[in-house]
């Protein structure tokens, strides 16, 4: 765990350097696409502090100068599958950003989808040191919890203290200066593969980036696509990728669960070049433009052309009614939402005070989706859209770069993590400091 | 059965991604330090390593020197800057040829290579010259306003006559007395210094003035008033003038100087005393015996 302390707070430290700097780059490295945003920060906010709210919520620190997308090649499931076509896709992400900022980027907070992220809860307790509980304390009764067994080859990507109690009151967000005597606090641990963070962070160094920050994209779409009172009073954001689903739970402003299920928009389209027997290029664009999941009667008589380019003219003149094309893109969909449903079940979503559920991420936009999820995923669902930040082209506005715009949020107002509070000093140097003392006391 | 249309070549599609290289090389013309280096440090390497080529060589080095000079006299020697006369105001026709004769300039010349303030300081250690002041004038012409000094008296140094003004400062020699005998004439070590006194005797002399030759100062402390016909009146330490006043009354009233006296002598303020020629002791003491 040392290790992963060292190094979050490494890349925290990063992170300060360039916001000094004043650019720095998003990274959103998704199995359809690969988006990059160049943020410029500057400084706190000049205008609109007379109300005691800022503009945007207080988050216009901030503005988007460059934003680029490509489609991802060598990313599967969320996760770099061949290294250096993801390298040459983020090179080109980054290079069509940066010509559009017309600044260089060294600085780069990336997110990623995949790497089967696993929740934990973690609580801690401990006995206040003096009268009111201090930084130190919280930073001690942080280390005081008891992490569980997270598998060989994991590594921690989140660990948010999302609640402290002291003596008999619970759900403080920040109990320093208060008095008491018994502080306890829960935590979200969410560990990753670490070869997926590896095999990222590779790619990113390959081109010459430096990574100042890492974070579940699940998370960042939760962010930018719930509004604050669903954040406040539970919700669940589903992040309809291409190669997969996240799934975050948000209540009280903290991310207190995290799933993702391997599959998303890339498997309708394969499903859609199976069943009509056209190339993949072919099948995503005959998604795009005519998908659906509820079928009416005017879908039986609208045709669309599934051309080829075999020569046949039988076979590159075939056209199939939209209402077949629904007929396959339903079961797939319905599959991934049902799966979400399973996964909301076994993180006991259901005992949440508000049980909003909000779609977003590129796989939300299939027309009629939200009606079909209401069936599956219960009444309270809504589609989501990205937070609207300055500066942000119009084309960046969709809901696929959901994760991107709370990427960039949350590179300005990064939440507590637990290596953001110092390690408390007694931990060894107390000891072999002790060790000494014996040591003396033994030999002369 | 094939298709009917023209087949496309097998165009391998073009990968969008920039090389390593090209990325690499975009990121450097996106560094501000980089790019400002080629904006400005670039061309003013080229440029002056151009320059100091091409300057590396002696005779491009004095091209440029020579057409520099050219280029300067050209600007110099125009009409609008040249001076052609001198003016001297202010300054009689001795002093204006003094002026002259200090200040030999060859006219037409251009003002750039005039030294105002050095012609200037020239004129006014003229002797004669208390206050010179030069400018060019519009027109060509350089205009020289002096002030001259006004001679107070004639001052008789070892050397010969010389005319003196009010400071005490010698201005001119002359040749004769005759010359300008409206002035009074002065002599003796230190008179310089006491010149004021020396005049205020003249001033006072009245009736005697005709017959005064001048005041002489003695031993750097009083004064003597040589009278014609050789009489002198010796003059106090303190208070000469109304000494002075004292012996023109004396004057006046008693025919004093008429008679045969050789030095009138005021020094002692309570006593005047005067000496006989010895013609005339001889005479007083004839006349006293035969009056026994």
């Amino acid at each position: 765990m040392r290790d992963l302390y060292q190094s979050q707070r490494a890349m925290r430290n990063m992170r300060q350097a360039a916001m000094q700097r004043g650019v720095v780059a998003i990274l959103d490295v998704g199995s359809s696409k690969i988006a990059c945003l160049v943020l410029r920060f500057d400084g706190p906010e000049q205008f609109g502090d007379s109300d005691g709210v800022g503009s945007m919520a207080g988050q216009s620190s901030f503005r988007v100068i460059g934003a680029a997308t490509t489609r991802s090649r060598g990313v599967r499931f969320g996760e770099v599958d061949a290294m250096a076509e993801t390298e040459r896709a983020i090179r080109t992400a980054v290079q069509a950003a940066q010509k559009m900022a017309n600044v260089r980027v060294d600085h780069v907070i990336a997110c990623l989808s995949g790497g089967r992220p696993r929740s934990y809860g973690l609580d801690g307790q401990v006995d206040v040191m003096g009268q009111t509980v201090s930084e130190g304390d919280i930073g001690r009764v942080l280390a005081e919890c008891e992490v569980p067994d997270i598998g060989e080859g994991r590594e921690v990507l989140h660990a948010q203290p999302i609640n402290f109690a002291l003596d008999h009151r619970s759900g403080l967000a920040d109990p320093r200066g208060q008095i008491g005597s018994k502080l306890t606090t829960d935590m979200h641990l969410m560990t990753v593969e670490d070869s997926v963070i590896e095999n990222l962070l590779y790619c990113i160094k390959r081109c010459d980036l430096e990574l100042a920050g890492i974070a579940s994209s699940a998370y960042a779409a939760g962010i930018s696509s719930l509004v604050e009172d669903e954040q406040e009073l539970g919700a669940a954001c589903i992040d309809m990728g291409g190669g997969s689903t996240g799934i975050s739970i948000f209540m009280r402003k903290h991310m207190i669960y995290s799933d993702c299920v391997r599959m998303g928009g890339d498997h309708v389209t394969s499903d859609i070049s199976m069943g009509l027997q056209v190339a993949p290029a072919m099948a995503e664009r005959i998604k795009t433009f005519y998908g659906g999941v509820l079928a009416t009667g005017m879908d039986d008589r609208e045709m669309i052309e599934v051309g080829a380019d075999t020569g046949d003219w039988e076979r590159d003149r075939r056209t199939v009614s939209r209402a077949e094309l629904i007929g396959i893109m339903r079961p797939r969909v319905e599959e991934i939402l049902e799966e979400v449903r399973v996964r909301l079940d076994a993180a006991g979503f259901e005992h949440l005070p508000s049980q909003q559920i909000v779609l977003t991420g590129g796989g939300s936009q299939i027309p009629g989706l939200d009606g079909l999820a209401s069936k599956i995923l219960g009444q309270q669902v809504r589609l989501g859209r990205p937070l609207r930040v300055q500066g942000l082209p119009q084309a960046a506005t969709g809901s696929a770069f959901s994760a991107a715009v709370g990427l960039s949020l949350f590179a300005a107002h990064p939440q507590d993590e637990w290596w953001d509070f110092d390690i408390p000093a007694e931990k060894y140097p107390a000891r072999s400091f002790k060790r000494a003392v014996r040591w003396f006391r033994e030999n002369w | 059965m094939r298709s009917l249309k023209a087949t496309r070549p097998p165009q391998p599609k073009r990968d969008p991604a920039p090389s390593r290289w090209g990325y690499r090389y975009q990121r450097l013309m996106l560094t501000p330090g980089f790019r400002r280096m080629l904006r400005v440090g670039v061309p003013v390497l080229v440029i002056g390593g151009l320059i100091a080529g091409w300057g590396a060589r002696e005779a491009n080095r004095q091209m440029v020197a020579d057409a520099y000079a050219d280029m300067k006299s050209q600007i110099q020697q125009r009409d609008e800057f040249m001076v052609k006369v001198m003016a001297v105001d202010g300054a009689d026709d001795t002093l204006a040829a003094d002026i002259r004769t200090v200040l030999p300039i060859e006219f037409p010349l251009s003002s750039f290579d005039l030294d105002l303030e050095d012609m200037r300081q020239t004129v006014a250690a003229l002797p004669a010259v208390a206050d010179a002041r030069l400018r060019v004038r519009p027109g060509g012409i350089l205009q020289v306003n002096v002030t001259q000094r006004v001679p107070v008296a004639m001052f008789r140094a070892p050397t010969g006559l010389k005319l003196i003004d009010a400071d005490g400062v010698l201005i001119q020699n002359i040749i004769a007395r005759a010359d300008r005998s409206d002035l009074p004439l002065i002599t003796g070590d230190g008179a310089r210094e006491a010149l004021a006194e020396g005049l205020e005797i003249y001033r006072v002399a009245g009736p005697l003035a005709p017959r005064m030759r001048g005041v002489v100062r003695m031993g750097e402390r009083r004064w003597d008033v040589i009278l014609d016909s050789g009489q002198r009146v010796l003059l106090p330490n303190t208070d000469p003038v109304p000494a002075f006043e004292r012996v023109v009354a004396m004057n006046q009233a008693q025919d004093l100087l008429e008679r045969d006296v050789a030095v009138v002598d005021m020094r002692h303020p309570a006593r005047p005393t005067i000496r006989l020629n010895e013609q005339a002791v001889t005479n007083l003491r004839e006349i006293n015996a035969a009056s026994e």
